[in-house]
């Protein structure tokens, strides 16, 4: 086998492209992510503009018609949710950190692991190649809703567009599951010596708890896709009633059920959500602590939790059904699960507080989204129990009003994760790039972390307004164009959608910053001192770090790396900070100065 | 010592295994031993970390243990749906609430299927174990020819065999059922008797692909340890497919 560092240095693209290098699939990934973004940010700013100037032609496309409008929410959401805040925190910076967090040089089936990058690689491929089939791309959304998605003259785009759309997912379902078993394996038999599981970092619980979510939900989400396909082209009907009337077609003999597939699809859908926002949470409590000098408050309950709210993660999937139709007791059920989520969440944000709680933290960028992951999962999360009762959900479901939670939540507390996460291992991006310890631009990091901050508030909190206003979301063209009742309505947001539209375009503009910094540190930046943060964690251990640090030729022969503690040990001799990392023996300590 | 350092709980916890016959002077022949890994193991002191024999064959285990346990929820899923349908009814045009599953006679070759597939297990356990013999291993390692090969192989061919007249007999189960004019989309209940047979069966083509791969690497790896997790990983899968098997056949006889 190949050792990493002859790999990153292989001349040859061959060897680079396909390599089984667990760094190099790490950025294979967050490659793939960064691309998945920035497409799905435009088509947001398309949606955006739809939404306030109706009657502005797409170049290249025209006038946008409303199942083109639903075309591009569906793609918007399927690339956000699966190909970015799935690929980009769990397997992008999986596969970069975590083996160096464990101080392993290897994942645990390196093949295996880039057939999954591959495979993630074709899945978004075909994703794309939707929208060029004669009638475009899917409509029903990321949820799939059947009869929508089952009955092809349900709508343009049901065709092709939806087989792309499931052998799409369906392709991202299998990589995920076998990234996941990687994953697992190698957290469980490849820890380095001494490092027993009381002491993995927070963020090692992040990915493991995701990866077991993943296992569970996504082969849920294949066997549902399965059955889809069977009723699109096998003549079945699993989720398609008797006597279902589309576009004019009586659908008989079949005798499914929607709901079915919203069972099985939320099953998913809920785990879906925690696996794109757990690793952010551990990252989220490493940072606090590293830039407050302090151990996580309470570190025990905080891998406690964050098993919790993967298990309770399980059990909530009924609250996306409350208005479909759910049994009043099922609906009680699962709106006491979904509420008793709050409890393990609110304990996670009590920690938080805690650990920087008078700490005069430094305020590096990487900190200031980590306080920015923090303020918008507060702001997103008081959303959330006011969903999770039936009687209020009955009136939001399906208004911009969940589009603000699920955004302040996922979407944005997960980017901020994933910025946190660039800058603050952007020296190890560029070490496995072979140019070790760059560090991006802090006041450029600044811009553009108060920019996005602002304006992420800005596209979203009013949303919560124009949704108790009844603006439904998934529609096109409802607050201008031709005088009908609802646009009578719903003028009154009218003010709101155009504060969100133009606040949309600073956050995409923002963006630009990153880009910069990112290319212009590539290309010219300077090296910094090595373990800049001055870490604990093992991923700052001078092997992990250098890109030519001498490995022997063997894996047996590799000098050992050894945990002693857990992380996060400062103290504050007068002397200045003096941080310990895990891998340092506890001879070559200092005594405390007393 | 700062306050600030937690003792250290890993140390004092060292022991030597002699037990293991380690007694530090060089290699150690291929055998079934312990050599530390997965962090919290106690004799981590040992110069080859996570890379023993045994470290990479429990690994290979955990994976393949995994995705088995993906798989069943592949199947749970499938089977959940097939409760719901069951008991789902619908309202017909006279406004009557009815439920109209008929349920799909199993063809009876389903039995003698069965009956070969559990053999296949056995054949195949007896694959795995010829693997792991103390006796040949060492043999092996003092260069006396490949006798674990040897005697793996039959048992393997067995089982690749037994799980084709497997899938030959499940092929004649879908004909006699199409001779009755049950086919795929006939009714709910043969929607779900072809899905689940038929999914099973794709895991089972792929579970002779494996052998077959396991049979190749039989004959072309050098290493033993490689062999070992091969045919070993082989036969955990094949295995769960028969217990898998069982369940299926069981909800397709008795509870439809
Ligand atoms: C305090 C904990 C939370 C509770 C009680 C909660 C509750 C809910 C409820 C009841 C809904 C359904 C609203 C509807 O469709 O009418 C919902 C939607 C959603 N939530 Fe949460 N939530 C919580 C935390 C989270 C977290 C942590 C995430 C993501 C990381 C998240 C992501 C989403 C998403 C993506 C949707 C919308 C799905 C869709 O319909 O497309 N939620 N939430
Ligand atoms: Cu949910």
């Amino acid at each position: 086998m190949t050792l990493p560092n002859q790999q990153v240095l292989s001349p040859k693209l061959y060897t680079r492209l396909f390599t089984t290098d667990h760094r190099i699939i790490g950025l294979q990934y967050l490659a793939l992510a960064l691309f998945s973004v920035t497409i799905g940010t435009l088509l947001s700013l398309v949606m955006r503009i739809h939404l306030v100037w109706p009657t502005w032609p797409l170049p290249l496309h025209g006038l946008i018609l409303p199942e083109d409008y639903l075309a591009v929410v569906t793609l918007h959401g399927t690339i956000m949710l699966f190909f970015v805040l799935t690929t980009a925190p769990q397997a992008g910076f999986g596969n970069l950190i975590l083996p160096s967090q464990l101080g392993a040089r290897h994942m645990a089936f390196p093949v295996l692991n880039a057939l999954s990058f591959w495979t993630t690689a074709a899945a978004l491929i075909t994703l794309l190649s939707s929208p060029l089939v004669p009638n475009g791309a899917a409509i029903s959304g990321w949820t799939a809703y059947p009869p929508l998605s089952a009955v092809a003259a349900a709508g343009p785009g049901q065709g092709l567009g939806m087989d792309l759309w499931l052998v799409s997912i369906s392709l991202f379902a299998l990589a995920s599951t076998a990234s996941s078993i990687n994953i697992l394996t190698t957290i469980i038999r490849n820890r380095c010596p001494g490092l027993t599981w009381d002491r993995l970092p927070l963020t090692v619980w992040g990915w493991f708890t995701a990866a077991l979510l993943s296992l569970i939900a996504f082969s849920v989400l294949l066997a549902a896709l399965l059955l889809l396909f069977c009723d699109r082209h096998c003549g079945t009907g699993f989720f398609v009633p008797t006597g279902d009337l589309v576009n004019g077609v009586l659908h008989r003999g079949a005798n499914g059920s929607p709901l079915l597939w919203l069972h099985l699809f939320w099953f998913f859908g809920h785990p879906e959500v925690y696996i794109a926002i757990l690793p952010g949470m551990g990252l989220t409590s490493m940072l606090l602590a590293n830039f407050s000098r302090r151990r996580p408050f309470a570190y025990r309950t905080m891998i406690y939790t964050t098993l919790l709210i993967g298990l309770l993660g399980l059990l909530v999937w009924g609250h996306h059904m409350f208005v479909s139709g759910l049994n009043p007791f099922a609906s009680s059920a699962f709106s006491v699960s979904s509420i008793a989520i709050a409890i393990p969440a609110t304990a996670k944000v009590l920690s938080w507080l805690a650990t920087i709680w008078r700490a005069k933290p430094q305020y590096t960028t990487a900190m200031l989204f980590s306080l920015g992951f923090v303020s918008l999962f507060i702001a997103g999360g008081l959303t959330g129990p006011i969903l999770a009762q039936p009687i209020l959900d009955q009136y939001l479901n399906n208004t911009l009003f969940v589009v603000a939670h699920f955004h302040l939540i996922m979407a944005m507390a997960g980017v901020f994760g994933l910025f946190a996460a660039t800058y603050y291992w952007f020296p190890q991006i560029s070490a496995a790039l072979g140019k070790p310890n760059l560090i991006l631009s802090e006041s450029l990091g600044r811009w553009h972390f108060w920019i996005t901050i602002l304006a992420a508030y800005a596209v979203f909190l009013p949303m919560h307004l124009s949704g108790l206003a009844g603006e439904p979301r998934h529609y096109a063209q409802l607050t201008t164009g031709s005088l009908t009742p609802t646009t009578a309505l719903l003028a009154r947001t009218i003010p709101a959608n155009l504060h969100t539209t133009y606040s949309a375009f600073v956050l995409a503009a923002a963006q630009l910053l990153f880009f910069y910094n990112l290319v212009r540190t590539l290309l010219r930046g300077t090296p910094a001192p090595e373990n800049p943060w001055q870490s604990t964690t093992l991923e700052w251990h001078p092997q992990f770090t250098n890109p030519f640090f001498p490995l022997p030729a063997s894996d047996e022969e590799t000098e050992k790396i050894i945990v002693y503690r857990d992380p996060c040990h400062y103290h504050a001799p007068p002397s200045g900070t003096i941080f310990i990392p895990q891998w340092m023996p506890d001879a070559s300590i200092d005594p405390k100065p007393e | 010592m700062p306050a600030t350092v937690t003792p250290n709980r890993v140390e004092p916890d060292r022991r030597h295994h002699l037990e293991d016959h380690d007694n530090g002077s060089g290699r150690r022949p291929p055998t079934d031993k312990r050599t530390g890994g997965g962090g919290d193991n106690d004799n981590w002191d040992r110069s080859r970390g996570n890379y023993g024999p045994r470290e990479r064959l429990r690994r290979a285990r955990m994976g393949v243990f995994f995705a088995i346990a993906s798989d069943l929820m592949f199947f749970v899923a499938i089977v959940s749906t097939f409760f719901v349908n069951q008991s789902t009814g619908h309202i017909n045009v006279y406004n009557q609430y009815v439920n109209d599953w008929t349920p799909t006679a199993v063809p009876r070759i389903l039995w003698f299927n069965t009956l070969v597939l559990l053999i296949s297990s056995l054949t195949m356990e007896m694959a795995r174990r010829q693997m792991f013999r103390e006796h040949d291993a060492m043999d092996e390692w003092l260069g006396l020819g490949k006798p674990i090969t040897r005697r793996t192989i039959p048992w393997l061919i067995a089982t690749i065999i037994l799980g084709l007249a497997f899938l030959a007999g499940q092929w004649t189960a879908w004909r006699q059922l199409a001779a009755q004019h049950v086919f795929f989309r006939t009714n709910q209940s043969s929607h779900f008797f072809y899905l689940i047979t038929g999914v099973h069966a794709v895991h089972l083509f792929l579970g002779i692909a494996i052998l077959i791969a396991a049979f190749t690497g039989l004959y072309l790896s050098r290493q033993l340890e490689t062999r070992q997790i091969i045919v070993d990983s082989a036969s955990w899968y094949w295995h769960a497919m028969g217990l898998l098997w069982i369940f299926l056949f069981a909800l397709l006889a008795f509870c439809q």
